[in-house]
């Protein structure tokens, strides 16, 4: 009976482990590439990138490990931090160990990050933020950000869709959306929450019927679809803050028997604009995607040589980010897309 | 007299304390959803969030099949699950794209990236029972190596990268073909069951594995090979840990090495806990983890269906787990009998 009721304490341990969602996983910190940098005239930059969650996450990638080259005077230390927050700090504290020139982190989440910020502020590192804020007391912890303005899209993909409802004369009526959130805390899913909620509160004849994580995932996002396509069976609009959800969206809808997309019953605005996303809309299945610029690569190495030349950076560095909808002509938009 | 008994038999039943929790928590839906029940039919399949159910839980019951074995016969757990079937994602997604990242039409046969994403998934459950049974390492410290390193494998075989096979046909394995009435996931998941049961049931297989996982010197010395029978079952969970992989790749036509299978290790020990298994090994209720499996699953379709938000729904997840794990546990139970006894006794002391 004991050691069942210790198995029993021990499953609800696990459990409790498991939603927490602190557990412990994979590091690999130090995998392959942590060699010293021989070269000392090399810039060393240390990279502690999210995961590879989404194509737009691949492409931000790429965009760092083709600009930091060592033809281009620098050394690239990367680290994939498999969405979890502690293999990131391990990965700083890592970096901080071997002694880089600077670190480039792109949090999963915005808060939690003061101590090992502060033991890279001891060191004399300089930290760059790409993509999603920190949550910190102390602005002077990191050097600046990089990044899109998530509320800008979240705003803009709002107006897309007054401007689509006036055109289709359908701005009077009753429009039922749902939304699809990123995963919780993240800034992309706090911005472009926000952003669209402030579109909004403008529009009395839209209402917001429910807002559900999915984490970001198609999986997720498509499992998180299935269940709204059973709640509510006017749904006129999904909002998917990124392109992976609404791919998984799009699934779910088409299962249902119901249809998406311009020529469809449920208009899709989705976020991020990968090449994927084009392919969808090509295709007739996604509204319209707002971009999100993955490509901060040459923009943070602009910034590394201003601050090695010894000049002062604006702590706030947004990316130029566009809109593309099935009115324009997406073939001819997609071969110049680099990602 | 007579019935007594009957109800005895029925709550007495090792089955009937995991029913009754899948009951409880669908029966909450009618609560706040009184359309939870209701199926419909759409293109041929039937539609519904007892559907859903069944069809998100179908790797969630593969998973909790091959754990089963693992536990009756090590009494420990194989924590590796979830990153197998990143592995076997990965490798089936690489041989079918042939290396690139999305392709339109297969770079090779379908079955050739089916049965070594399988090997390979068996391979990794040999790896995992060659270090439990033949070199007896802890297994939750053996199956730790693969829990680690099984996400990097996966990501060296997608070079870190989503790959895309925008087949159709790939979606078969986790979607639905229109004219059979459940999903195809639901149809894999049921293969397995039943693979399971003949294998376990019809041989003395089943017997051997409780016998070894009740006590591995008493079995040897009747001449049941203890280090074989364990080597076999973690084997068979790496292989059914391949299958989901397969079925959740199957679904985002994709390899996310990164979230396939994601925490689903924990779920699995959960579903076999919660299915009146005892982690300390021996017997084993095939049923039982299968329908804690459900329950789980079922969990979290109701409490999307409820529309609990993003944030909170952890804690509701936490709550209601603790719950039905504390139904279940005898000590409880005994307890309460105890409360409720001795306060008779005052009771009567009074009187």
């Amino acid at each position: 009976m004991k050691k069942r009721l210790l198995s029993i304490m021990l499953v609800a341990a696990m459990v409790g482990v498991m939603v927490m969602g602190c557990s412990q996983k994979a590091d690999n910190g130090d995998s392959g590439d942590a060699s010293d940098s021989g070269d000392s005239d090399l810039i060393t930059v240390g990279y502690a990138q999210v995961g590879a969650e989404s194509d737009w996450r691949t492409a931000n990638t790429e965009s760092f490990k083709s600009t930091f080259t060592k033809e281009n005077g620098y050394e690239l230390i990367f680290d994939d931090a498999q969405q979890k927050q502690e293999n990131q700090i391990k990965a700083i504290r890592s970096f901080i160990q071997q002694g880089v020139d600077y670190i480039v982190v792109a949090p999963v989440v915005e808060t939690g990050w003061e101590t090992v910020l502060e033991e890279a502020k001891a060191e004399g590192i300089p930290v760059i933020l790409s993509d999603r804020q920190m949550d910190v007391s102390d602005e002077s912890l990191y050097e600046c950000w990089v990044g899109g303005n998530f509320i800008k899209e979240g705003e803009d993909g709002g107006h897309w869709l007054e401007d689509y409802l006036k055109e289709k004369g359908m701005d009077g009526e009753e429009i039922n959306m749902v939304t699809l959130q990123g995963t919780i805390g993240a800034s992309a899913q706090v911005g472009r929450t926000e952003g669209f909620a402030n579109v909004l509160a403008e529009n009395d004849n839209w209402n917001m019927l429910e807002l559900q994580t999915g984490e970001f995932t198609q999986a997720k996002g498509q499992e998180v679809m299935e269940s709204f396509l059973k709640k509510y069976d006017d749904i006129d609009v999904v909002i998917a803050e990124n392109d992976n959800m609404a791919f998984g969206a799009i699934d779910a809808i088409k299962a249902a028997g119901k249809t998406c997309g311009p020529d469809g019953d449920i208009t899709i605005i989705s976020f991020d604009a990968v090449k994927a996303a084009f392919d969808a809309m090509i295709a007739g299945d996604l509204n319209c995607a707002v971009e999100c610029n993955p490509l901060h690569g040459p923009r943070v190495a602009e910034i590394i040589q201003k601050l090695e030349a010894g000049e002062e950076v604006d702590k706030i560095q947004y990316v130029d980010e566009e809109l593309f909808d099935t009115s324009m002509d997406l073939e001819e938009i997609v071969k110049t897309r680099a990602y | 007299m007579k019935d007594k008994s009957l109800v005895r038999r029925i709550t007495g039943h090792r089955l009937f304390m995991p029913l009754v929790c899948l009951a409880i928590v669908l029966l909450a839906n009618l609560l706040r959803q009184p359309d939870f029940f209701k199926i419909t039919v759409k293109d041929g399949t039937l539609y519904g969030y007892v559907i859903d159910v069944i069809n998100r839980g179908s790797e969630l019951v593969i998973l909790a099949v091959g754990m089963t074995l693992v536990v009756s016969s090590s009494a420990g757990t194989d924590i590796s699950v979830g990153a197998i079937m990143a592995v076997a994602a990965a490798i089936c997604c690489f041989i079918l794209s042939g290396g690139q990242v999305s392709v339109n039409e297969y770079a090779n046969p379908y079955v050739l990236g089916v049965v070594i994403a399988l090997v390979l998934g068996a391979i990794c459950g040999a790896w995992n029972g060659f270090l439990v049974a033949k070199l007896r390492i802890q297994p939750m410290v053996a199956t730790l190596i693969l829990f680690t390193a099984g996400r990097g494998i996966a990501q060296l075989i997608t070079n870190g990268q989503i790959t895309y096979i925008r087949v159709p046909e790939y979606k078969v394995l986790g979607g639905s073909i229109s004219g059979l009435p459940l999903p195809v996931p639901f149809f894999v998941s049921l293969a397995v069951v039943i693979l399971a049961y003949i294998l376990l049931k019809r041989t003395s297989l089943g017997l051997y594995i409780e016998a070894v996982g009740i006590n591995p010197k008493a079995s040897r010395l009747v001449g049941i090979k203890s280090s074989l029978i364990i080597f076999l079952t973690y084997a068979f969970c790496g292989l059914c840990a391949g299958i989901a992989g397969l079925v959740a790749s199957s679904r985002i036509y994709s390899a996310d090495a990164n979230n396939v299978g994601l925490n689903m290790e924990l779920d699995a020990i959960l579903a076999v806990a919660l299915g009146g298994n005892s982690l300390g090994g021996g017997k084993f209720f095939l049923m039982g983890s299968v329908i804690g499996a459900y329950t789980i699953q079922a969990l979290t379709t109701t409490l999307y269906a409820m529309g609990v938000s993003a944030d909170q729904i952890p804690v509701y997840k936490a709550i209601v787990v603790v719950i039905i794990v504390s139904l279940q546990s005898e000590e409880l139970r005994k307890w309460f009998k105890k409360k409720f006894a001795t306060k008779k006794v005052v009771e009567s002391e009074v009187a």
